[in-house]
C-alpha cells in the first residue's frame, strides 16, 4: 500500500467536437493523502469538473476521451477498472457532493428512499431493512438535521436549500467512504448558511478522517476548508502548496492575479483583474497556457510547457520564473 | 434635501400566492444622493431584488412612494413617461438570459437608441460602435450574437445597453455574481470609471460584502423584506451594531490576516432563514439572534437613527433611543 488515497499522474482528456479536439485536461498531477483535506481552486471552464468526472469514472464518452494518464485509488487504476468494480468504488470508496442540492436529489422519492438505496448499494455485507433504516436515521442525525425521523419521510421540496445540502452530505458520508469529493457544495447557499455547512463538513471529515477534495472557485472557502491547495488554470495544475504557503507566498503569476483580484474586506478600492480570458481549448496557446495573459511572460514560456517543480518544502509551481530554484524571491 | 436623486418611502410589495401573502418588501425607506453608490446587501429572500424591480417599474408597488428627481414614480412602468424611463436603467445578474440570443450585438445596442430617439438612423451604427468602445470591446463585435461572447463580455454588452440612453440612475442587480473574480475586478473598475465620468448614481445590489466594501458609499442591509441597518460604508464595516449585520460579517470567508482582523468576533450562525410567507412576529431576526431578549418576539423594532446617518432596527442596540423617541411621540 502506498501512502496515498488518490494519485493522479499526467492526466490528459480531450473532447471531440465538430471543429476538432478540445484539449481540456493537459497533464494533471495531484496527490491526496489519507485524511488530507485538499482544495482545488480554479475559475469557470478550467476543467475542475472534468477532472472530478474522470475520478468517478463518469466522464461522458464520447465526446470525452482520456488520452493519457493514470488515476490510482488505493493503488488501483480507476481508468482500467471494470464497470462492476467502478460501481462498487463509487458507493463505498469515493462519494460525491454536488453543487446544486436541488438537482442532486430526486424530487419524487423521499429523503429516506434515496438515503437507504445508497446504503444498500454500498453495503459490503447483507443488511436487513431495519439496520439500513437505523443507519440512515443516524446519518441524518450526524448532519444535525432536526427530527431525523420526520426528515426520513420528507420529500426534498419540503426542505430548505441548506437542509437539502445537509441531506446530500449525509448521503455522501453514510457509506463511510475513504475519499469524498465536494464540488462547490456551498456555492448555492447564503453566507450565513454556508458558514454552518462548512463548519459541519469540517467536523464530520475530521471525526471520520475521510480524505476530501474540495472543489471551489472561492479562495476564501478554500482557506476555511483545506490544508493543501491546488490552483488550476486551463487544464493544468499551476501551483500546489500547503494553505499557509499558498496564501502567504503565492508564486505563480496566475495565483497572484487571482488573489489580487479579490475584493478585500479592508476596503481600499478594487485591484486590477487579470486581462484577457481563458483560452480556447481548440487551439490552446503552446507552452504555458497562461502566457498570453501573463505580465511576466518570457520567450521560453510559449515553447515547452513548464512542469510542476518543487520550489520549496510543500510547494510546487509550474512556471519558468521559479524553475528548480527554491530561493527566488 | 435637494441632492437626493431617488427617494423611497415606506415601499411595500406583496405577492399573493396560494400559500399566503409573501411580504417581499415591507416598509422600506431610503434615499440615494446624486453621484453616490448605495449598496443593498441581503441573503436570498431578503427582498433586495424586489426593491430594485419595483423602482425600475417591473412591479407596481403595493404601497409607498418612489420619487425620482422630484417626480412621483409609484406607478408601474407602463404609466411612466418615456422621458423618465430613459434616465433609469438596470443591469441584471445573468447576462446569459438578459440578452436576446437571436439578436446581434448591434441590434441589442441600437434598440434603446431607437426607442428613445437618440441620434439619427444613419448615425446609429457609429453610436453603437462608440458604445462598444466605451466598454472596451472591438467594433467587429457588432455582428456577433451573445452566445459567441464570454460571460464577462456579455455583461459588458448589458452595461453598454444600459449606458446607451445616457441614464442618471443605474440599478446594478448582482452584476458580477455570475462571473469569475478576475473578470469581476475589471467590470467593477469600469463601472467606477463611468460613474466618475458621467456623474452616474448607482443602486448596487449584491450579497458579497467584500465587494460592497470597495464600491459603495453607503450600505443598507436587508432581512426578510426590511432594512435592518443603514450606514456609511466605513461606519457599517467598522462599527456594525445590528446582531444580524455582525453575524453576516463574521461569516464571510476571507483570505488575508488583516481582513480577519477587521471582522467582528465570530457569531456562530444558527437556524434557517424563515420563509417570507411566515415572517416571525416582532423582530423578524429574533429566531436566530444571539442577543434576543423578551421584547423581541412581541414588538417590532423601528429603524432609528442612533448616530448621524447610521440607522438600526433593533430593540437592544437602539433601546435607549427608541424609548426617548417613543416618549416624544406620545406628547
Amino acid at each position: 500500500m502506498s501512502d496515498h488515497v488518490l494519485r493522479i499522474a499526467d492526466l490528459h482528456v480531450e473532447f471531440k467536437v465538430f471543429e476538432g479536439r478540445l484539449k481540456v485536461l493537459n497533464g494533471i498531477y495531484m496527490d491526496v493523502g489519507p485524511g488530507a483535506r485538499v482544495g482545488l481552486v480554479g475559475e469557470a471552464g478550467c476543467g475542475k469538473t472534468t477532472m472530478m468526472r474522470c475520478i468517478l469514472g463518469i466522464l461522458q464518452s464520447p465526446p470525452g476521451k482520456i488520452t493519457n494518464g493514470t488515476i490510482l485509488f488505493h493503488d488501483q487504476n480507476i481508468l482500467k477498472m471494470s464497470q462492476a468494480n467502478l460501481q462498487r468504488m463509487r458507493g463505498g470508496g469515493i462519494s460525491m457532493i454536488f453543487q446544486d442540492p436541488v438537482a442532486a436529489l430526486n424530487p419524487v422519492f423521499t429523503v429516506g428512499d434515496q438515503l437507504t438505496s445508497v446504503i444498500r448499494y454500498a453495503a459490503t455485507k447483507k443488511m436487513d431493512k431495519k439496520q439500513i433504516r437505523r443507519r440512515a436515521i443516524k446519518a441524518l442525525g450526524d448532519v444535525q438535521l432536526p427530527d431525523p425521523d420526520r426528515m426520513f419521510a420528507s420529500y426534498p421540496v419540503q426542505l430548505s436549500g441548506g437542509m437539502r445540502q445537509r441531506v446530500c452530505i449525509a448521503m455522501a458520508l453514510a457509506t463511510e467512504p475513504k475519499l469524498m469529493i465536494a464540488d462547490e457544495p456551498t456555492t448555492a447557499l447564503d453566507v450565513t448558511i454556508q458558514a454552518q455547512v462548512l463548519r459541519l463538513l469540517n467536523a464530520l471529515v475530521e471525526e471520520r478522517s475521510t480524505s476530501v477534495i474540495f472543489i471551489t472557485h472561492s479562495l476564501g472557502v478554500v482557506k476555511e476548508m483545506a490544508d493543501w491547495v491546488y490552483v488550476m488554470y486551463a487544464g493544468n495544475i499551476v501551483e500546489g502548496a500547503t494553505k499557509e504557503i499558498l496564501f502567504e507566498r503565492p508564486l505563480h503569476p496566475y495565483t497572484r492575479g487571482l488573489l489580487g483580484a479579490l475584493p478585500k474586506l479592508t476596503g481600499g478600492g478594487m485591484a486590477e483583474g487579470i486581462p484577457g480570458r481563458i483560452p480556447d481549448y481548440l487551439n490552446p496557446p503552446t507552452g504555458c497556457r497562461f502566457n498570453p495573459r501573463c505580465s511576466r511572460a518570457m520567450q521560453m514560456c510559449s515553447g515547452d510547457r513548464p512542469g510542476l517543480s518543487e520550489v520549496g518544502p510543500d510547494h510546487r509551481v509550474a512556471c519558468y520564473l521559479y524553475g528548480g530554484d527554491a530561493n527566488v524571491e | 434635501m435637494s441632492n437626493d436623486l431617488l427617494i423611497v418611502e415606506n415601499l411595500q410589495k406583496f405577492f399573493v400566492t396560494s400559500r399566503g401573502t409573501v411580504r417581499a418588501v415591507d416598509d422600506v425607506s431610503f434615499t440615494v444622493k446624486e453621484g453616490e453608490t448605495l449598496g443593498i446587501v441581503g441573503e436570498s429572500g431578503s427582498g433586495k431584488s424586489t426593491v430594485a424591480y419595483t423602482i425600475i417599474g417591473l412591479h407596481a408597488p403595493t404601497g409607498g412612494r418612489v420619487t425620482f428627481d422630484g417626480k412621483d414614480m409609484s406607478t408601474g412602468i407602463s404609466k411612466r413617461p418615456r422621458s423618465l424611463k430613459r434616465l433609469l436603467q438596470i443591469v441584471f445578474q445573468d447576462p446569459g438570459t438578459s440578452l436576446n440570443p437571436r439578436r446581434t450585438i448591434e441590434q441589442i445596442l441600437s434598440l434603446p437608441l431607437q426607442v428613445h430617439g437618440v441620434g439619427t438612423r444613419r448615425g446609429r451604427r457609429n453610436s453603437v460602435i462608440e458604445l462598444l468602445k466605451r466598454v472596451e470591446l472591438p467594433a467587429n463585435y457588432l455582428f456577433k450574437s451573445p452566445h459567441a461572447l464570454g460571460g464577462g463580455e456579455r455583461q459588458m454588452v448589458a452595461i453598454a445597453r444600459a449606458l446607451a440612453t445616457d441614464p442618471r440612475l443605474m440599478i446594478l442587480d448582482e452584476p458580477t455574481s455570475a462571473l469569475d473574480v478576475s473578470i469581476q475586478a475589471k467590470i467593477i473598475n469600469m463601472l467606477c470609471g463611468f460613474q466618475d465620468d458621467m456623474n452616474l448614481t448607482y443602486l448596487f445590489i449584491t450579497h458579497d460584502l467584500s465587494l460592497m466594501r470597495n464600491v459603495a458609499s453607503r450600505v443598507a442591509i436587508m432581512y426578510l423584506g426590511k432594512v435592518y441597518e443603514l450606514a456609511s460604508t466605513d461606519e457599517f464595516f467598522e462599527r456594525p451594531l445590528q446582531p444580524y449585520t455582525k453575524m453576516l460579517l463574521s461569516s464571510i470567508p476571507v483570505v488575508l490576516p488583516e481582513e480577519e482582523a477587521v471582522k467582528p468576533p465570530l457569531i456562530v450562525s444558527e437556524g434557517e432563514i424563515p420563509s417570507p410567507v411566515n415572517v416571525p412576529p416582532g423582530c423578524a431576526f429574533h429566531t436566530r439572534c444571539p442577543e434576543m431578549h423578551e421584547d423581541c418576539d412581541a414588538d417590532e423594532p423601528r429603524l432609528v437613527e442612533v448616530k448621524e446617518g447610521h440607522f438600526v432596527r433593533c430593540h437592544k442596540c437602539a433601546a435607549p433611543i427608541v424609548a426617548e423617541s417613543a416618549a416624544a411621540g406620545k406628547e
